[in-house]
């Protein structure tokens, strides 16, 4: 008994860690959570951890809560996964109220609203580029490309919901692929 | 809006979220911005700090999203329900469908989802292109600073790919002397 809480714990703080570390996004977390489970604990191996990713992208949320959940379950069930989502999304919880408390005040602030004019600005460049390093790995024919600016002009042009989209493309994905393996 | 509601929405986006924290942006901007909740400029802010600071980002865009829209709980309200999609789905998984991600029918599915999903998340960054390149209040008026700057910084992230916070902290000490 007092091991599983003491092993709830490492999980909470191990992904706390993880978590707090990983300043940008899932792109950087992958490296983090190697070292961390396959080099430090050897909790999984290459492949395993691949696969939870692998996973992590083909279901619903973020991928690092999802590889924090997996790892978490495999470890300890599902009181497992939840400290490790909870580790997970802890520094976020905490840095993140702390500074949203204070944003409506900096907001109204000349100088912040100069500084956050050039912010947005540096935001849309970083969505520009990762866009297009995502677009040259995701793209596998001219049907993805097709499919990206469907959804693209659904939501710009049409004002589209992008619930529905997300729903229409797995079908549509579902229907392409059997037509595809049908002709082959 | 009830906490259940808030939880609701947030469990929603969670849910539709696929294929990593940017894919969760489009949703994001649909609820709360279409939705009246939170302006265009702080919702652009509002990624700026997520993309600078720990943590994932759809994680951190959902507690401040939730902070704005009704205090402390409603940061935690709208994370926990951001991440229960996944807490249950992957508990399954984990427990049953151990291949799941090869099985065929997936990767059907996630074949068009995929493709699909960059395409939203271009639409949400073209909204925020929008919001940061345009003159406010004008119907697709290029601010000159602006654009100047957005090149500049694209030229800089093209020679040297570093850390989003350089671009995110260069931008902003930018900002001050050009707007």
């Amino acid at each position: 008994m007092k091991d599983f809480f003491k092993d709830l714990m490492v999980l909470y703080s191990l992904f706390f860690k993880i978590g707090l570390f990983s300043i940008g996004g899932g792109y950087v977390m992958l490296p983090m959570l190697r070292l961390e489970l396959v080099e430090k604990r050897k909790w999984v191996n290459d492949r395993e951890l691949l696969d939870y990713y692998a996973i992590g992208q083909a279901t619903p949320g973020i991928i690092a809560v999802n590889t924090a959940t997996f790892v978490g379950y495999t470890r300890r069930g599902i009181p497992g996964a939840l400290a490790s989502t909870a580790g997970m999304v802890s520094p976020s919880l905490i840095i993140i109220l702390a500074i949203a408390i204070f944003i409506p005040m900096m907001e109204t602030m000349p100088l912040f609203q100069k500084a956050f004019r050039g912010i947005r600005v540096a935001v849309s460049v970083l969505l520009v580029s990762t866009l297009i390093s995502l677009t040259k790995k995701g793209w596998k024919s001219w049907i993805d490309g097709l499919l990206t600016l469907a959804a693209f002009s659904a939501v710009v042009l049409l004002g589209a919901s992008p619930f529905p989209v997300i729903l229409a493309a797995g079908f549509l994905g579902l229907l392409l692929r059997r037509h595809r393996s049908g002709l082959q | 809006m009830s906490f259940i509601s808030l939880f609701i929405t947030f469990f929603n986006i969670g849910l539709f979220t696929i294929g990593g924290g940017l894919a969760s942006l489009p949703l994001l901007y649909e609820a709360v911005v279409d939705g009246g909740m939170i302006s265009r400029n702080l919702f652009v802010d509002m990624l700026a700090i997520s993309q600078s600071t720990p943590g994932p980002i759809g994680i951190n865009m959902a507690t401040f999203a939730g902070y704005q829209i009704a205090g402390i709980p409603g940061g935690f309200v709208a994370t926990l329900g951001m991440v229960a999609p996944s807490l249950i789905i992957i508990v399954l998984i984990a427990a049953w469908f151990t291949n799941f991600s090869s099985h065929p029918l997936v990767q059907d599915v996630m074949g068009g989802i995929r493709p699909a999903a960059l395409g939203l998340i271009a639409s949400a960054a073209w909204f925020i292109f929008r919001e940061a390149l345009f003159i406010p209040g004008t119907d697709m008026q290029i601010s000159l600073p602006a654009a100047g700057l957005f090149i500049a910084l694209a030229a800089a992230y093209k020679l040297k790919p570093a850390t989003p916070v350089v671009y995110i902290l260069a931008g902003g000490v930018l900002g001050i002397f050009l707007f």
